[in-house]
This record gives structure tokens, sequence and C-alpha cells, in this order.
């Protein structure tokens, strides 16, 4: 069979480890890692994808599914589609950008249907193609991965890149949860598909979420994009895990005396709910949703009435506590900062897809929520596999180079000190939930936090490395702090309110302040100003 | 949070092992364990995985819960969710039922 000879070679390796010889690594198996693999290996590259869950089951799109950014390529409807969130999005979006993934999400998702995805049919006969039921999505995802040749490392979280001489990134390693070993693979290229950061908040799918990628990609020199954007936070049941803000679009919501909270709405009114949150409970009743509609939500999206019917609660006529989860960079739109049409880093061989890879060209400082999200995997994760199967090609081979570990935190022996990884996730937890800090910003608040996680990052940036068992948390949780750090001194240096981004103390959006804010650096973070692209454009221009 | 592995009708096939993206369970001789409950993030996804549906994730995400499983069987609460999406052989054709582009734009 021809994809045998592609495929990645397993390589000896010391005891209590396993090391592949590969083209591209793929880190991440949600829909831009496999997105990447399938794409990578389609260019003949020998491909290993690293999950550090299942792929096929980890990540916010396999449990949560999703809408998608799917639009017939007639002029008007994508005319309409690039236009009608450009406000929302502070007019931070790039219209080349946005074609480009109109473009690529319309041939993949249609793909998909050739795959043998159910979508459904309309009452016409129309085939609809703009929402994906999670599991189904990402369990065809993980065949076609495998069919592509593909090795696929499942509970195997990468740790650290691996960089050569001249400081490209040639492989990463992590452990194998299930073998009780370690992984290396030494590749020419490596996609960052981690996805975002929700800090562990339990929004729906999304604890594998934690920002490794960011961390890693940064302590080889990559750079982050818009990372103040990073403060969407989805509605749910008070006590339950299920994240899915657009039926809330049909509810009503009350204080505890039964009274209505003003202004207090799903779209357009989640601020509302968020100050009525720190007064006190608030409750939700989807009275608003008729007969039909309550049977389209039913079918549409089953794992929203689990919660409710393990419960007894009628979502429809009984009314429920809610609460507020924070999405952080999962539906936020900051991340890798992305320099080509590659969706290449700031550093040679790493490139970044999904949700680790800003958002911004397609939906400015505004969430792209599920669909805009899911249109970008499919397209950045093309672009990234491609991009990166082809710098491989013109690499210098993988094997015989000097490569070293550029990981830091919890990986270094330094001190006496020890590493205490839950502490250290709620101590970044506490900064990075409340809504006062995070949702309402404002300088004062803002600094004090960041004096607080800067001083939690020197101590940690002392301690020992961690142990066999504790590692993965440990980076875990450096990953969550070093985050938090990039969010909050981009949320400084934005000093206006724009897309999600809100400062009680610049309430109003500054056309000077169109552009946008790069940030990067370990011990000490650091911020810049770019421009628009638009800006470059009219230079260029001139 | 994963409350119950039905020790009655699982077979040991160490699915919900290999499928679970928080790595909960431990495979052992028989049937597995869930050996870091509170690693749980409540996505259902063993549940859906489950052949034989035999487990009952609690939608309560923070707190463990007390289930009674006579009861789960009893009301038919165990594969409710994979009967919801059609992965069981009875409810198949409820795969491409998703209706979802009529609620989109509200």
């Amino acid at each position: 069979m021809t994809v045998q000879s592609t495929r990645a070679e397993r390589v000896s390796a010391p005891a209590g480890s396993v090391e592949f010889d590969a083209d591209v690594l793929i880190v991440g198996g949600g829909p831009a890692g496999t997105w990447a693999a399938i794409s990578a290996a389609e260019r003949g590259a020998r491909v290993v994808l690293a999950d550090k869950g299942f792929c096929g089951t980890s990540g916010a799109t396999a449990a949560a599914g999703t809408g998608v950014w799917y639009v017939d390529p007639e002029p008007a409807l994508r005319e309409a589609a690039m236009a009608n969130r450009e406000k929302l999005g502070g007019h931070l979006q790039d219209r080349r950008w946005m074609a480009r993934v109109l473009d690529r999400t319309y041939e993949q998702s249609n793909r998909l249907a050739d795959w043998g995805y159910p979508y459904p049919v309309d009452d016409n006969g129309k085939s609809q193609r703009n929402s994906l039921q999670g599991p189904e999505y990402m369990r065809l995802m993980r065949k076609r991965t495998k069919q592509a040749g593909v090795t696929i490392l499942d509970h195997s979280p990468a740790l650290e890149l691996l960089v050569d001489e001249k400081g490209a990134v040639a492989g990463a390693s992590g452990l194998r949860r299930h073998k009780h070993d370690r992984w290396t693979v030494r590749a020419r290229a490596v996609v960052i598909a981690t996805g975002g950061c929700a800090f562990l908040s339990k929004t729906l799918g999304s604890n594998v979420l934690t920002g490794d990628g960011y961390l890693m990609a940064a302590e080889a020199g990559a750079e982050f994009s818009s990372m103040e954007f990073s403060n969407p936070y989805a509605i749910s049941a008070a006590f339950g895990s299920v994240t899915k803000t657009l039926f809330y679009g049909w509810a009503t919501f009350t204080y505890e005396d039964g009274s209505v909270v003003p202004g207090a709405a799903s779209k357009g009114g989640r601020s509302a709910i968020a100050r009525a949150l720190t007064q006190g409970p608030v409750y939700a009743r989807l009275d608003k949703a008729d007969g039909d509609v309550q049977r389209q939500m039913r079918v549409s999206q089953p794992n929203f009435f689990l919660p409710f019917d393990r419960t007894g609660i009628d979502p429809f006529a009984d009314r429920f506590p809610v609460t507020l989860r924070l999405e952080g960079t999962v539906r936020g739109t900051g991340g890798l900062r992305i320099v080509d049409d590659s969706c290449a880093t700031t550093v040679a061989g790493l490139y970044a897809a999904g949700d680790a890879a800003t958002r911004e060209l397609i939906c400015g400082g505004f969430t792209g929520g599920g669909s805009h999200n899911a249109a970008w995997a499919m397209s950045s994760g093309t672009f990234a596999g491609r991009g990166a199967a082809d710098y491989a090609r013109h690499a210098g081979p993988a094997r015989g180079r000097r490569l070293s570990s550029a990981g830091t935190l919890a990986l270094r022996q330094r001190a006496e000190r020890s590493f205490k990884p839950a502490e250290l996730a709620k101590a970044v937890q506490d900064e990075v939930f409340p809504y006062e800090l995070n949702y309402f910003r404002e300088a004062g608040r803002l600094g004090g936090s960041l004096e607080r996680l800067d001083a939690l990052w020197s101590e940690v940036a002392q301690a020992d490395a961690a142990g066999a068992d504790d590692v993965f948390r440990a980076r875990e949780s450096a990953s969550m702090l070093a985050t938090a750090r990039w969010m909050y001194r981009s949320g400084l240096a934005r000093q206006e309110s724009r897309g999600m981004h809100r400062r009680d103390d610049f309430p109003d959006q500054d056309n000077r302040q169109r552009h946008y804010i790069t940030s990067g650096g370990l011990d000490e973070v650091w911020t810049s100003v770019r421009p628009h692209a638009e800006a470059v454009y009219a230079e260029a221009a001139e | 949070m994963i409350e119950v592995i039905d020790a009655q009708r699982c077979t040991s096939c160490d699915i919900c092992v290999n499928i679970c993206p928080t790595n909960v369970f431990d495979k052992t001789h028989g049937i597995p364990v869930i050996a870091r409950q509170a690693d749980c993030q409540t996505c259902f996804l063993c549940e859906l995985y489950c052949p034989e549906d035999a487990l009952f994730v609690s939608p309560f995400a923070d707190i463990p819960q007390n289930v009674d499983l006579e009861a789960l069987r009893q009301n038919a609460l165990l594969g409710s969710y994979r009967r919801a999406v059609g992965w069981t052989e009875e409810t198949k054709d409820r795969r491409d039922i998703d209706r979802s582009y009529l609620l989109f734009g509200h």
C-alpha cells in the first residue's frame, strides 16, 4: 500500500521511551490538528499526530458540536457574511483572510459530505452544511486521519519542543500516559494545534485546553497577537458543564425574587448577567421557545438537555440557576501570531492552527463563536498542514541534527522549592475567573492582578522539575499562568473598549487604536503595536 | 461527573479507558475503574462511546453525586445520550436529524 511508504518511522530509543522520525509533527488532535495532519499527509509528508487526550474526543468541538461559517460562493452572500460582523469585531478583521477562509471552509465541508458525514437535508431537499455534530464529526476526522497514513499517539501530551542549532523547531517530546513512558518525535516542522486556554473552567469539553501549545511555542521564541480578546464567558446551568449559549437566546433571566434582570440577554446582554451574578443568583427559563423551536432544539443538540432531563428540570417551564463559565482564548480570538498565508509563526519550522492561532484575521476582536472558529480550524489546519509539509521538504534531514529541548518551567532543576500544580492552577483561576477582573477590566485591577501573576511566575520559575506523576499537570498550570500574563499585559496595552475587550476606564472605542497588540516573553512579558492590514496596504500603495 | 460503571453490563472492552479525553479511567484485569474522578470534565463522551450503556455521567460538574443504579436502569437513563444522537442500531436514522440551521440567526 502506498500509505505505508509515507508513514513516520519508529526508531530505536532508550528504555522507557519511544522515538519517531517524521517530516511533520502535529501537536493536538481536534479539528485543526486532524485537518493539518490530513493535509500534510496529502502533500506526501510522513506525519505524527500527538494528542493530549484521545484524537476524536478531545477538545471543545468533539464534546460540544459547532456551527460552521459555511457560505455558498455567491458574491452577495459572501459579501454579507464578511460585512455583518465587522463592527462587532471592532473592524480588526482582514478581508483577504476572510475570503480565503470562506473558500477553504466551503471546500473542506463539502469533502466531509464526500467522506460520509450525515449532513441534514432541509424541506427543499438542500443539504445543510453550517452545523456539525461534535462526536460524529470528530469520529470521522480520526478515521480519515488514520486512513491518510498518519501515526496517532493518543494520551500523549507534548511537554516541550525540540530546536536545532539555529533555533528552528525540529520536533517535540512528551509523555505517553497509558504506556507510562516518554515519546520523542524528530520532525522537520511542527504544527501547534493544541487549542486555546479555558483555564480548567469546565466549559464543555475544554479541560484539555490549558494553553500548553502557547507555552511550548513561547519557549521557542514565538509571539502572540490579540491576547486581550480573551474574556468570553458562556452561559450554563449553575451546576453543569453544558455551555450552549445559542439556546439562551430564548431565555428570560430573573433575580431570586422573580423580577427580570434589566438588559440581560444571551446576545448583547451577557454583561448584565455578569453584573447581576456578582450580587446574587440569576435564573433562566427558556420561555420564549415555542413548540417548534423546542423540538428543533431537542434533535439538534441532545447534550443541551442532559443536565435538565437528569435533574428533572423542564428548561422551558421551570427556572433554574445559571452561571457564566470562562472560555478564555477558546472563544476569544487571541493566539499565536501568524506571519504568512501558510500559518507560519515567527519561529522557523513552527506553524499554528485552530484556536491556538490568532483568529483576529477573520473575527477581529469579537468571538468567532463556534461558527467562525470551526471555519478557522478547517482552513488554518489545511494551510498549516500544507505549509509545514512544504517547509519540511526544503528543510534538511531531521536525523543527524543536534537538537536541544526548549522547555523551561517544571522541566529543569532550579532550587529546593517544589512545584504544586493544583495550587498554581487555583491561583491563576482566582485572577482570571472573576468578572470584575476579566469581564470588566480597568487599569488598577488589571495591574494588581498582573503583580500577583508575575510574583507567581518568579516563584515557580525557581521551582524544581516536577516528578513524573506531576510534570504534565505542572506544565498545564504553568501554561495557564503564562497565558494569563499575556492576556492581561495586552489588556492593559489596549486603552479602549473594542470587540470583547471592555475597559471601565476607557468605555469607548478609539479610532486611533485600530491596530493589533503583539505580546510575548516569559520572565519578562512585553507588548507592542502592529498596524492593521489595511494601513499596511495603504502605506505600500503610497 | 462520571459516577458509575454498571458491573452487570460492562464487558471490560476498555473503550471508555481509551477514549476518555481527560484519562479518568484505569484498566484492570476486569472492569475498568474510575481512578481520577476529579479530572472528569462532564463531557458525556464515555457514555456515548460505551456500546453496552454501562456508564452514567451525572450532570453535576463540580460535586460528586450518589446515584441509584437500579433506578437509572429502570428509567432507561443509561444510554439515553447515545440513543438521542443516533449511535444505537435502533436510532441510527437520527444521525442526520440536526435542525440547527433553523435555529441560527435567531
